[in-house]
């Protein structure tokens, strides 16, 4: 909210924001809808219960296409690339020489090339890192600028979608098609980010506003803003780049350890070769002395992004602190992730928040905080 | 009813002051999830916090609008925060407070004065 009105960005479906009664606020350098009418708390619940229109559009969308493109990126992140099926996605890092993480992203296999997502604060250093590596050895890297991206997300999601285009009832999830929408080519996969059933749709720049318009106009579809994205992928234990993940923090620290293919992994058929490779295959193997857990709170206090956490009531030492935390609404109470060491990260371990002067019990909890509803 | 720059509304009521938020209030800070009230019998000084909300979004602090005494609270509102989105202005009250000299609210804001303040 600090930037500048004039200096932020907009997506092709500024207009349509507006219309709907959006409250505008500056996001990695866009204009982006925070919330609209129906606020937050709503909006969340409804995309649980039925489902929810996000435009997505500021991250980057990005193709890379080039011999061998896949074996080359994996060069990059610490997953197998080579085994990624045709007309499939995973999730995917890209890690630096020290372990830590420099985005999170999305990669799939659309055939003749690799089609990416990556998060709209990162794009830039992530094209450039790519460039960097990938066009040496013959391999384009190209940002598209012509295309939006909206995600449908929630248990209503395959019925509404499947009006416009049948076809999305055989896709699983994580996986890609192209599939034409309105006579536009659209590029489909079935994922998002808030632990629902939904689908992540890119659509060209021109075709971009007929379809949300259509889709919002089913009567089960609801615009959502950032708010309530935020506290969807919360609940669902994901993780928001910049808040849960950074350069300093590894993906075994960090929870993930399942994105690192087994191909990739010690005594795999293409173990390491990534960035921080040797950091983190002896951190898999030897653990970490931090790692990232779910927190609840007791009470009904929400503790937010930098709450410091302590081992004691009273005195004591500190015990890792709040990445990221709010009100969920689907779980009707307060929901945070954070870092805590190694010694206090099992479920169930009590430790205290410290929050305006005070300090508050607050338990490591499973994550995720709802039960994911993909269609496996 | 009376009104702060702070987007409280005082309404005095049996010779006590009822302390609420405005409805302009409650909209700009969007659903609120967490209250936390003083206790009761605290003696609280003009601008002091003593009233914590928590929306979606963040976390706000109350201030006293008056020096006084807080001699009730409203704990509805503790154990369902959303009325103060629902009702701001009437059910929602956040506490009530003594003073000694009621006249003090003359200098507040009157409903067109606030109106205009946050136009």
């Amino acid at each position: 909210m600090a930037d500048e009105p004039t200096e932020l960005k907009t997506t092709v479906l500024n207009d349509l924001h507006h219309a709907h009664g959006a409250k505008m606020v500056g996001f990695a350098g866009y204009e982006m809808p925070v919330q609209y009418k129906l606020g937050v708390l709503k909006e969340h619940l409804h995309t649980r219960a039925a489902a929810g229109l996000f435009d997505v559009s500021h991250m980057g969308q990005v193709i890379l296409r080039g011999p061998d493109v896949a074996k080359a990126l994996e060069a990059l992140v610490p997953v197998d690339v080579v085994g990624l099926a045709e007309g499939r996605q995973r999730y995917a890092l890209f890690t630096n020489d020290a372990g830590g993480i420099e985005d999170d992203l999305m990669i799939a296999n659309r055939g003749d090339h690799l089609f990416l997502v990556v998060n709209a604060a990162c794009k830039h250093a992530d094209v450039a890192r790519m460039r960097a590596a990938l066009e040496p050895q013959g391999i384009t890297v190209k940002m598209l600028e012509n295309r939006a991206l909206v995600a449908l997300q929630g248990p209503a999601a395959e019925d509404v979608l499947a009006e416009h285009c049948p076809d999305v009832r055989e896709m699983k999830f994580m996986d890609v098609a192209t599939l034409p929408i309105a006579g536009a080519e659209c590029w489909i996969s079935r994922s998002g980010y808030t632990g629902e059933d939904g689908f992540e749709i890119s659509v060209p720049n021109a075709a971009a506003m007929d379809l949300a318009k259509s889709l919002l106009g089913d009567a089960r579809v609801e615009a959502i803003g950032l708010g309530a994205r935020d506290s969807l992928r919360l609940e669902a234990g994901l993780c928001l780049y910049g808040q849960d993940l950074d350069v300093d923090t590894t993906p075994v620290e960090a929870g993930l350890s399942w994105a690192i293919s087994k191909a990739r992994r010690t005594g795999g058929a293409r173990a390491g070769g990534f960035p921080g490779d040797k950091i983190i295959l002896k951190q898999m193997a030897d653990g970490t002395t931090q790692r990232r857990v779910g927190l609840r709170p007791d009470g009904r206090a929400p503790l937010r992004a930098g709450v410091v956490l302590f081992d004691a009531e009273e005195g004591g030492s500190e015990a890792g602190k709040v990445t990221s935390g709010g009100f969920g609404p689907s779980v009707e109470g307060p929901v945070s992730m954070g870092y805590v060491p190694q010694a206090q990260a099992g479920e169930g371990t009590t430790l205290w928040a410290e929050l305006r002067g005070k300090r508050v019990p607050v338990r490591v909890a499973k994550l995720p905080f709802v039960p994911a509803g993909f269609k496996r | 009813m009376k009104f702060t720059e702070e987007h409280e509304w005082l309404e005095v009521e049996d010779d006590l002051v009822v302390v609420g938020i405005t409805a302009h209030a409650a909209e700009q800070l969007g659903d609120i999830v967490f209250v936390e009230l003083p206790d009761e019998g605290r003696e609280v000084t003009k601008d002091e916090e003593v009233v914590v909300i928590e929306s979606v979004k963040a976390a706000s602090d109350i201030l006293a609008p008056l020096d006084g005494e807080i001699v009730e609270v409203n704990e509805s509102i503790v154990a369902d925060p959303g009325k103060v989105n629902e009702d701001p202005e009437g059910d929602a009250w956040f506490f009530k407070m003594k003073i000694e000299d009621l006249s003090v609210l003359d200098e507040l804001m009157d409903e067109k004065a606030y109106k205009a303040f946050i136009s």
